[in-house]
């Protein structure tokens, strides 16, 4: 007989999320983790909540504050003398803000009565893990255990990539590492213009860094639409971001006290002296040790479990959700899978909408887009229109003193219906929402520019930009 | 004032026809008698004329459209003026277009969900959002109007067990007062009066005696699972349980040709073609229509066939020779959830299958108690030509077709 119904390998926002799920549909449920955090204590919640998303949204809102007071205040009128920036306190607060949402999710798993395995989970049969817990220094049992379940779900996740042509040395860090600098690097490299680095880029700039982002390709952002890349790349750089494009690393050398960066651009070989280095090249999933070679789980050449539009591997009860399969290596996207595949254990029929699966870049203004760009419309051959709004001609914008960005939204040229919305202005994380909701309901822009918004809100330069689509924005 | 515009009542053998081409837009003025739209039926082709004059307002059925006889197509506006400018009619139609330009039902997430679980089709609830979206509040309002419907929809399914009274399925309950002791007197239906007959001299003349074994549904279940969203696309039908135990039959079949052959007089008659009837159960009573040829059909066929005969059965437009003949016939109670039965034989034939519900049963594999979906088979045969090891071994061989179904693609 079974010990569970499903077992849950990882706990970040796919797998704990996909264990409350199974939980609340009457599954029996146990989740394995094996973080520990800086005291070596079990910690739910995976990279998003311990080393990603969470920690980094509150040193970039802190890094803001700061940013603020010291550039925008007078402005208000607003006199601070002696303005100063205690990174201690900074990073204790990120500390706290860590701890009291991964205690969440753990008295999550109790009011679930969700089984919490504190160690490495493994596959050792279709239907078997084992469980190796974590050495707790409490002598408590330390052995292995394997446990029969009906059904797997593997969420173990991804790490950052360190490239072997990198040294190893302690002022060249990845992301985790740039989240827990104890003072402000002077002099700060980047390596790699994606999301990851320039928003920890964004942070350590804020705070007083030099900070140079080193991209290989000659295209910033080349997955946003480039009529807002342009946009962004120029606000940046006035932030005192130096952005190099097409620089490819020739060697990164640490010294005692700084790191020298040599690299290779149209103009010939540059040299670059930082304190610190961020490598943020990107990102691989975690599908060594889950014993998938053992039970013949398929993996594509890069690592990835091959599964189906439902997260099904190629073993009948073994689904895999999150960074470990194809698709963006958002949180978001993760925690849907989640849902969708204990919703499928338990016999509904769910779906996830991939097309419309909304991306947000944490600088400021904000950047956040859902649907399709302009170069992948054109390259598509689709028929389209286009809208495009200002915050500076907004009211909203205006009162609080962010008029940079724009609403940008494309609909079929033939049906109106939306294709894609993109958001780079203040609080466009939060805007994008309506944008996704209005989408799923493949709404037209027209819909859009029907529905009333409140004002003065920054919303409606959402719906300026619908009215656009049609030609017929208000305040423009 | 807004008047219907419906197709004329058709004649007896007539009951529908294609729409081909409309001569008037939605928004044109049209004169009382003048053509709107061409009408083909099985015989002729008929005009179906404006009733009154005014502007055409809505068209609900648009050309190469199948319409019954007296369906609405269309909406005139007798208040319409000839001559009222182009845009006013236009706004008027507008909504109709923009209803056109929408490719195909737009659903909301939630919409989607529940279609998708309860196999409804979305062309036929109607949405009451925004450009005539369907919400999911249509489709909790529909699933609860369509009532008895959830089966009518699932009919595919609703093969029902010889034993289990058709009308007893249907019938509703009887609100009878406390110390009352009503009866009523209804005479028999024609369809009623001939399913008792041939039922009764089954049993007379057949030396009917059942077997009976255990099938573990996983492994047709899994395999379903998997590729049943993958056939679906492929095929345009759902992958049921039904095309897995008429293939099955059909190989055992061939292993013991008796079973699928009949008395006549004094001879056996041994069939060379596997005919298979299926059990339906319709608004009239029990039917069964029969698959031809099983041997030769892709699951895909059987599905769609067994799919059609069930519509059709529903509709009372299943066609005399489609009932008549078989080799063999499946009976499945366990859609209404009957444990074990013993099914009567539909002569001539030998033999009947009888299938039934799937339930989670602990049994016994390798020594250890296991949680199995099990389902309970029934094979009432014919003694007089079918000998007990005979009717064993074909239901064992089933049983491991079932629980092996690989086998199938291997014809072993």
């Amino acid at each position: 007989m079974a010990d569970f119904d499903v077992i849950v390998i990882g706990g970040g926002p796919g797998g704990y999320v996909a264990a409350i799920r199974c939980a609340q549909l009457g599954l029996k449920t146990a989740c394995i983790d094996d973080r520990v955090d800086e005291e070596g204590k079990s910690s739910l919640g995976g990279v998003c909540l311990n080393v990603g998303c969470i920690p980094s949204k509150a040193l970039l809102d802190t890094s803001h504050h700061y940013h603020r007071a010291q550039h925008e205040f007078a402005g208000h009128g607003i006199r601070i003398k002696g303005l100063d920036i205690d990174i201690a306190t900074m990073m204790a607060r990120k500390k706290k803000v860590v701890k009291t949402l991964t205690d969440g999710i753990a008295m999550l798993f109790v009011k679930h009565k969700i089984t919490w395995f504190k160690g490495q989970g493994e596959l050792v049969g279709e239907n078997r893990v084992r469980v190796s817990p974590h050495n707790d220094n409490k002598g408590n049992d330390n052995e292995s255990h394997e446990y029969q379940t009906n059904y797997i779900i593997i969420a173990t996740g991804s790490s950052p990539v360190m490239p072997d042509a990198i040294p190893e040395d302690e002022k060249i860090v990845d992301s985790t590492g740039a989240l827990a600098f104890e003072s402000v690097p002077k002099r700060l490299a980047v390596i790699g213009g994606g999301v990851i680095g320039l928003e920890l880029g964004s942070v350590w700039t804020r705070l007083g860094a030099k900070t140079s982002i080193i991209v290989r390709g000659t295209q910033f952002l080349k997955n946003v639409d480039q009529q807002i890349a342009k946009v962004i790349q120029q606000d940046l750089e006035k932030q005192g971001m130096n952005i190099l494009l097409g620089a490819k690393l020739v060697s990164v050398k640490p010294g005692k006290k700084n790191v020298t960066l040599l690299y290779a651009t149209d103009d010939g070989e540059k040299k670059l002296v930082v304190d610190n280095v961020l490598v943020a090249t990107g990102r691989t999933p975690n599908t060594e040790n889950i014993g998938a070679d053992i039970v013949g789980l398929t993996r594509d050449a890069h690592g990835f479990i091959e599964v189906d539009a439902e997260c099904r591997s190629n073993l009948p009860n073994v689904f895999a959700i999150g960074d470990v399969v194809r698709g963006p290596m958002l949180a978001h996207k993760a925690s849907e899978e989640g849902v969708a595949v204990a919703e499928r254990i338990a016999g509904q029929q769910p779906a996830v909408n991939y097309a419309v699966i909304p991306s947000v870049v944490y600088i400021w203004p904000e950047l956040a887009w859902v649907g399709l760009t302009t170069e992948q419309l054109q390259s598509a051959g689709t028929r389209f229109k286009s809208g495009v709004f200002p915050f500076a001609a907004s009211g909203r914008a205006h009162a609080s003193g962010d008029t940079r960005g724009m609403v940008k939204i494309l609909s079929d040229a033939d049906t109106d219906q939306i294709l894609g919305v993109h958001i780079y202005g203040p609080n466009a994380s939060e805007l994008i929402s309506e944008a996704v909701v209005a989408m799923e309901y493949s709404a037209s822009a027209e819909d859009l520019a029907r529905i009333v918004h409140a004002h003065p809100t920054l919303s409606e330069a959402v719906h300026e930009a619908a009215l656009a689509v049609d030609g017929r924005a208000l305040h423009v | 004032m807004l008047i219907d515009v419906k197709v004329p009542a058709l004649s007896e053998s007539i009951t529908d026809g294609t729409l081909l081409n409309w001569h008037k837009k939605p928004g044109e003025f049209v004169q009382r008698d003048e053509n709107l739209v061409d009408l083909e039926t099985d015989k002729v082709v008929l005009e179906i004329v404006a009733p009154k004059e005014g502007v055409l307002q809505e068209i609900n059925k648009g050309d190469g459209e199948l319409v019954a006889s007296e369906e609405i197509i269309a909406t005139i506006n007798d208040e319409g003026k000839p001559g009222q400018r182009a845009e006013e009619q236009t706004a008027i139609a507008k909504k109709i277009i923009t209803t056109e330009k929408i490719p195909e039902v737009l659903l909301s997430p939630a919409a989607k969900k529940l279609v998708a679980e309860n196999n409804i089709d979305p062309a036929r609830v109607s949405g009451t959002g925004r450009d005539n979206r369907v919400t999911k509040a249509d489709i909790i309002h529909y699933l609860e109007t369509r009532g008895g419907g959830k089966k009518h929809e699932k009919v595919a399914d609703d093969i029902i067990d010889e034993n289990v009274a058709v009308d007893s399925v249907k019938a509703p309950i009887m609100n009878i007062p406390a110390g009352a002791r009503p009866e009523k007197r209804v005479p028999m239906s024609r369809l009623r009066a001939r399913v008792a007959e041939r039922l009764k001299d089954a049993q007379n003349t057949a030396a009917i005696l059942t077997t009976f074994n255990e099938v573990n549904m996983q492994p047709v279940m899994t395999l379903r699972e998997k590729y049943k969203d993958a056939f679906e696309k492929q095929h345009g039908t759902r992958l049921g349980f039904m095309s897995f135990f008429a293939k099955a039959v059909t190989e055992a079949l061939k292993q013991f040709p008796v079973i699928n052959a009949s008395i006549d007089g004094q001879d056996i008659v041994y069939h060379g073609y596997f005919d298979i009837g299926i059990a339906i159960g319709s608004p009239r009573g029990l039917v069964v229509p029969i698959l031809r040829d099983v041997d030769q059909l892709s699951f895909a066929d059987i599905e769609k066939g067994i799919r059609d005969f069930g519509q059709r059965a529903q509709d009372g437009k299943l066609l005399l020779d489609e009932l008549t003949g078989g080799t063999f016939s499946i009976t499945n109670g366990g859609t209404f959830g009957s444990m074990l039965s013993t099914p009567i034989l539909n002569p001539p034939q030998s033999a009947i299958l009888g299938m039934h519900n799937i339930q989670q049963r602990a049994i016994v594999e390798e020594g250890e108690i296991v949680a199995r979906p099990m389902m309970y088979l029934a094979l009432s045969y014919d003694h007089r030509i079918v000998d007990g090891s005979d009717a064993v071994l074909f239901l064992v061989a089933i049983k491991n077709t079932l629980e092996d179904p690989a086998r199938l693609l291997l014809e072993i």
